[in-house]
């Protein structure tokens, strides 16, 4: 029963005004070889811009594999026949082995920072009025507006104090702080969507608040969080700056950094900087995959809303 | 069973004697607002502190209070603050424009009904998952002179391209503006997409039974609809096409011979490459004065949160 709140909370309740638009899906959905509906495009106008656009997406996509799985010198624009040698050399030689194992650290230790203070930030946005509410609202839209570049050197100052240069935690610390203001906002804007009532009839049952929220909250946050905890995610896996300026020491270094050793070599190796992409991209892809349908969800209920 | 129980109580609750509830708020928020205070706000402060510094790790005897000088530097004697922040202007306008429009055309093709809807989604929005880096990899495999795109027309016979389009100054710009684009896009098309299915069908409908036309449909009832969420979109991009440094960095590193360095490159530049962290925190005081006052600037004149729906 509640998966199936879960999908409901997901999908429909993200969009209160959404009900009374349902009704005319089951009229839109005809067989082949209908009439048109009145809302429908002839399907040229959506096939012959999107297939351009699918080109210009995928081009590139293609053109890194092609490259990261080419044998040298090859100019074919068929990656046949296929070599590792190019994966084996960026992994074993140029330490993505490391980079990799960095990355994802610093990616799940995000994750899971940013997702415990927003959900505990969030909760509080969305069940309390206390006093600095609206002012720690105002301070999480504030906070958009801070360039995270501009702020590198009292950054490195800082870490530099604390003795965490050269620490994977310097860079969890920062990429968590950048990613909170958004992750706060978007996970009160799902616990909104939880009927208050629900918990109110757990702690009648005698639940605490902490149980009540365990046990009826949570399994309904789902997709809220998954989407939350991918965005940190994705954005400390991809994030570039934080890693190049505070770690200095190579064997910390992250997977962007080393990609960007790799732009920086004398000598530009294009099937090394190719397969050292596609390991980047691997990861992220997975994730994205994984939360490609809640993605416009998670932004429906939290970002635009408010 | 749940929403009944609740239903049949009031909603007054029993209160709990542990944590009390009038402190909880403020406990729950501690962690975030201690993590914010600490590594947003004490580096902002900082920041308007060091400004107002000689501070240059390789002049440490010149170091101290230095008032306003580091001001008047910029607005008189320093030229490549006003080159870099016209490029910045440039490559903010241009970012935001296009893929604004490409981004509504994506929102209003993938928002249609049709078959394959489910993959073209989440092909054409992929590249919103790839990183700034990543997407200079990219690029610089496609723009390379010799085994790039660009010979393999020129193979076919279609244009002659000696030099890579990334080291020319002609072509730079729009190069670098592509390969934003080509992952940006998909970021507006989301946003924008979240929102287009909020829109009611009824008024389509009405406004179909009125015999408004497909054209009159989306500048009377979507684009209104959108208002909001166009508004702080492209500002929110906008500040971040402003701030971003990933791509241009690893894509040109600035050049060819300074065209393409934006303002916060040129602050990175003069803070960590320079070591003169006074002065680029100066230049970091100016560009986020200049952001806010725009910002404020777009709000008021987009009425943005106005009843025009």
């Amino acid at each position: 029963m509640t998966a199936a709140l879960a999908e409901k909370n997901g999908t429909d309740s993200a969009h209160p005004p959404a009900p009374s638009s349902r009704p005319p899906t089951a009229h839109r959905r005809r067989k082949p070889g209908r009439e048109r509906a009145f809302d429908e495009v002839p399907r040229w106008q959506i096939y012959v811009p999107l297939g351009i656009y699918l080109v210009f997406t995928l081009i590139p996509f293609y053109w890194m594999l092609l490259f990261a799985v080419r044998p040298a010198g090859s100019t074919s624009l068929v990656p046949w026949p296929m070599t590792g040698e190019h994966f084996s050399k960026v992994w074993n030689e140029r330490s993505f082995a490391v980079f990799f194992q960095n990355s994802m650290i610093v990616g799940v230790c995000t994750l899971i920072t940013t997702t415990l203070v927003a959900l505990a930030g969030g909760y509080a946005l969305a069940r309390f009025n206390f006093k600095i509410k609206n002012a720690f609202m105002l301070a999480l839209l504030c906070s958009q507006f801070i360039p995270g570049a501009l702020m590198l050197v009292p950054l490195f100052e800082i870490f530099k104090n604390l003795r965490m240069i050269n620490s994977l935690g310097s860079v969890v610390i920062a990429e968590t702080v950048f990613q909170l203001p958004l992750s706060i906002i978007l996970i009160s804007g799902f616990i909104k969507n939880v009927p208050v009532s629900l918990e109110e009839a757990a702690w009648v049952d005698g639940c605490s608040r902490l149980r009540a929220f365990c046990a009826v909250v949570l399994p309904l946050l789902r997709p809220g969080l998954i989407a939350v905890g991918s965005f940190a995610f994705v954005h400390s896996w991809n994030h570039f700056l934080f890693a190049l300026m505070f770690l200095s020491e190579q064997d910390k270094q992250t997977i962007p950094v080393g990609l960007n050793t790799l732009i920086g070599a004398d000598s530009v190796d294009l099937g090394a900087l190719a397969a050292g992409g596609v390991i980047a991209a691997v990861p992220v892809v997975i994730v994205f995959a994984f939360i490609q349908k809640w993605l416009i969800t998670g932004f429906s209920a939290g970002a635009v809303k408010g | 069973m749940a929403q009944a129980a609740a239903v049949a109580t009031p909603p007054k609750v029993p209160r709990r004697r542990s944590a009390s509830p009038r402190r909880l708020p403020y406990l729950l928020i501690a962690p975030a607002g201690l993590l914010m205070l600490g590594f947003i706000a004490y580096p902002v402060v900082s920041v308007f502190y060091y400004s107002l510094q000689n501070y240059n790790v390789t002049k440490p005897w010149r170091n101290g209070f230095a008032g306003l000088d580091n001001f008047t530097r910029i607005f008189t004697e320093d030229d490549q603050f006003w080159t870099t922040l016209g490029f910045s202007a440039q490559w903010v306008v241009t970012q935001v424009a296009l893929q604004l429009t490409l981004g509504l055309a994506l929102a209003l093709i993938v928002n249609q009904t049709f078959i394959g809807r489910g993959i073209s989604r989440a092909m054409v929005f992929s590249p919103w998952a790839v990183s700034g880096v990543l997407t200079s990899t990219i690029w610089i495999l496609l723009y390379n002179s010799s085994t790039g795109f660009s010979r393999y027309l020129a193979d076919a016979g279609i244009g002659d391209y000696g030099t890579s389009v990334l080291s020319d100054t002609g072509t730079v710009f729009w190069a670098a503006t592509v390969a934003e684009l080509w992952r940006g896009v998909p970021f507006f098309a989301i946003l924008i997409l979240a929102d287009l299915q909020s829109v009611s069908k009824e008024l389509y409908e009405a406004a179909s039974v009125d015999g408004a036309g497909r054209l009159r449909q989306f500048f009377h009832i979507t684009l209104p609809h959108l208002r909001d969420a166009i508004i702080l979109a492209t500002l929110l991009r906008g500040v971040w096409e402003f701030n971003n440094v990933d791509l241009l960095y690893t894509l040109t590193g600035g050049g060819p011979a300074g065209e393409t360095t934006t303002l916060p490159l040129y602050v990175a530049n003069t803070g960590i490459e320079g070591h003169d962290f006074g002065y680029a925190s100066a230049l970091t005081t100016v560009a986020f004065v200049i952001l806010l006052f725009c910002s404020i600037v777009y709000l008021r004149l987009s009425k943005f949160g106005g009843d025009h729906k």
